[in-house]
């Protein structure tokens, strides 16, 4: 049988396949918080409690609402992203221009305040969502059982993150973005209402996150702490990937899905600080990130 | 005139103050009541200590009884101090302790040097009547060595021979893992490896493909809340559950209800109590449902069994004298709705039958909340084994 560092062929496949789905999530998540930072200089710590929000905006409408998992892929991060620009109106647009740590703090802030609100109204148990109908069932691939929806996250994750790239770095729309946070005064002279944009790009980062938040209800117990341990691992991903970059955020992300993948086989105990042991060598050898510029 | 009015208003709120007078019976709950066990136990044990006061009486050898309740937040020091401040300040004369192993132990000690009974219910750790244990401790629901027991015992010896675990990589799910594998190999089966899982990994699937490698006919899951729910999920997704037979070594009522009966079903696990096991817990059951819009736990029960026992035994010693408290519970018999046939241990375990259930298909629930069919009843003695000799109280 082949074997790659002693580890039969089949085994180490199915593993950088299981990476390759949570680097998907990873991508997602990251590739909000790069286009915050990236655009406003904003760390957004609240960025795990909006992915939670998103699990619980399409159990909520599943359950009440009767509305199904479809309709809530768009409809969630609508909602959840409108709480977004809401929160940049009334609180964090006041803090533009003064150092990060205060936007991290006030994020850290509202981070605690919208899990500690779910965790008041449905409970510390969680709930569970289910598999949608049309993506039940698995794919053999020969060397490991997929379950449809895994490979369905793959999919939707890879082409809303090449989306949001194409948007940003592609369009006039992100051309103007970028111009925003290049030269705000200067663009706001040309006749842009820049405060509208501001607010709409922090929306946006948020809305992202809670699509990631529909995306893996199915998959992990809907709980209002299911954002706070993942968020930190995100925030690792975009340092490594160089802060503010899109690409890095996206690349950075599939990535260290892989390599934590590759770790639960061979040391699983370590598999939870592979990336913050990486991140630390991309910091003293690069420290502007893998893709940052200078 | 001014300062005599502000005597009588002083004097006046005093006496409004809801505080403990000398002559009152203080109960106090320390448990989590903000944080990821208070749906196991928390504000719904508080409500169930509060029942047993009432269906006492309220008074016990003519005296009140009173109840103080504080979150521990999970933090042993926490616990620790409130217990203190308690037993110096407020006449404390017993404790119950809520969830986690960590603050109990903890609380154990506070126990010690104060001389008051001492009553966790919620936390599983059965070192709290062996290295930790203590004169005045009565460990109440469960422990990890019945619940090893229970369900590990009943799949070897119906054929499930060989288990790969899936351990949750903190002290806990290290001890849960080692009375499981001890119990296997005691009846003729065998450990075909383990793998240490991360707490609250956002990804069991990598972890269930390498149990699934391993050919083991059994994965063993000894984790706990959330991480418990998870790894059953993603069994469940990638049909592990087809080809192994899962075994929960700590689940709850609640953990069930997560995860729905479709993911569920089939699942082995061993419970302290159970409300849908005859009339009396199910007149109980109702009467919970009906102000917590949820169905008890076995925390739940717990708490409403061993409020009722320490007033029952202070009724029969005629004192709150703790030394003579904890003389009569070892002394008597504890036969309530939590279970007909308990008895406190001279090293604390309050041993009573265990239930080694299955969780129900979707077909064979029939009713909100029927999750569960009894596989069978362990005899307590069996459940909780012999003493072990590590508690100085109780040599072998």
């Amino acid at each position: 049988m082949t074997t790659i560092f002693g580890y039969p062929l089949v085994v180490v496949l199915g593993q950088l396949v299981l990476g390759l789905v949570n680097g998907s999530f990873y991508a997602l998540l990251s590739l909000g918080l790069a286009v915050i930072f990236g655009l406003m200089r904003v760390v957004n710590f609240a960025h795990g409690a909006f992915y939670a929000l998103g699990a619980y905006a399409a159990l909520v409408g599943l359950n009440v609402l009767g509305v199904g998992y479809w309709p809530a892929l768009l409809l969630a991060p609508l909602v959840v992203g409108a709480l977004g620009v809401v929160a940049e109106r009334l609180l964090l647009r006041r803090l533009h221009g003064l150092d990060p740590l205060y936007g991290l703090l006030l994020t850290f802030g509202l981070a605690l305040a919208i899990e500690g609100t779910l965790h008041q109204v449905f409970g510390s148990s969680g709930e569970s969502y289910p598999v949608p109908e049309a993506l039940r069932g698995v794919f053999n691939l020969g060397f490991m059982i997929l379950p449809r929806y895994r490979a369905w996250v793959i999919v939707v994750s890879l082409v809303v993150c090449f989306g949001t790239w194409f948007v940003i770095e592609r369009t006039r729309l992100g051309a103007t973005l970028r111009a925003a946070t290049e030269n705000a005064p200067l663009l706001q002279a040309f006749g842009v209402n820049v405060p509208v944009l501001v607010a709409a790009t922090y929306g946006g980062g948020v809305a992202l996150a809670a699509f990631a938040g529909v995306l893996s209800a199915p998959v992990i117990l809907v709980s209002s702490q299911m954002g706070s341990a993942l968020v930190i691992v995100v925030f690792a991903v975009v340092v490594i990937g160089g802060m503010g970059s899109i690409l890095g955020a996206v690349v950075s992300g599939l990535l260290l899905g892989l390599v934590e993948g590759f770790t639960k086989v061979i040391y699983p105990e370590a598999s939870n600080i592979v990336v913050f042991v990486i991140m630390a060598l991309v910091l003293i050898v690069r420290p502007h990130g893998l893709f940052g510029r200078e | 005139m001014k300062l005599r009015a502000l005597i009588t208003g002083l004097a006046a709120a005093c006496a409004l103050a809801p505080t403990a007078r000398a002559a009152d019976v203080v109960i106090g709950d320390i448990d989590d009541l903000s944080g990821l066990y208070s749906d196991v136990s928390g504000p719904g044990a508080t409500e169930a200590m509060k029942m047993a006061i009432a269906d006492f009486g309220g008074t016990v050898l003519g005296r009140r009884i009173v109840t103080l309740v504080a979150d521990h937040q999970n933090k042993p020091d926490i616990g620790a101090s409130k217990f203190r401040e308690w037993a110096d300040q407020n006449g404390l004369n017993m404790l119950i302790g809520g969830s986690n192993t960590g603050v109990n132990i903890a609380m154990a000690k506070v126990a010690a040097a104060k001389k008051v009974p001492f009553f966790p219910v919620g936390p599983g750790g059965a070192s709290l009547t062996n290295e930790d244990c203590t004169a005045y401790t009565v460990h109440y629901a469960y422990d990890t060595t019945a619940l090893a027991n229970g369900t590990a015992t009943t799949i070897v010896k119906g054929g499930g021979k060989t288990w790969f675990f899936l351990t949750a990589d903190y002290a806990f799910g290290s001890q849960l893992q080692n009375a499981a594998a001890k119990v296997v190999e005691a009846n003729g089966g065998k450990v075909l490896g383990a793998v240490r899982v991360p707490l609250s990994a956002s990804d069991f699937s990598s972890f269930l493909l390498q149990a699934q490698g391993s050919g083991a006919q059994v994965i063993g899951l000894a984790n706990a809340g959330e991480d418990f729910v998870n790894s059953m999920k993603a069994a469940n997704e990638f049909g592990i559950t087809k080809s192994m037979k899962p075994a929960a070594l700590l689940a709850f009522l609640t953990n069930i209800h997560s995860l729905g009966l479709e993911t569920a079903q089939g699942l082995y696990l061993t419970t302290g109590w159970y409300w849908d096991l005859n009339d009396q817990t199910r007149a109980f059951a109702k009467r919970y449902f009906d102000k917590m819009k949820k169905m008890p736990t076995m925390d739940h029960a717990g708490y409403y069994s061993a409020t009722l026992t320490y007033l029952k035994a202070v009724k029969a010693a005629g004192t709150t004298d703790s030394d003579k408290v904890m003389a009569e519970l070892k002394r008597m018999k504890i036969s309530d709705l939590f279970t007909p046939n308990g008895y406190v241990r001279r090293d604390g375990v309050m041993v009573h039958d265990m239930y080694v259930m299955q969780v129900k298909s979707p077909k064979e629930s029939r009713y909100a909340w029927d999750y569960y069919k009894v596989v069978r009843v362990m005899p307590g003695e069996e459940a909780f084994g012999p003493v072990t000799g590590l508690c100085p109280l109780a040599p072998k």
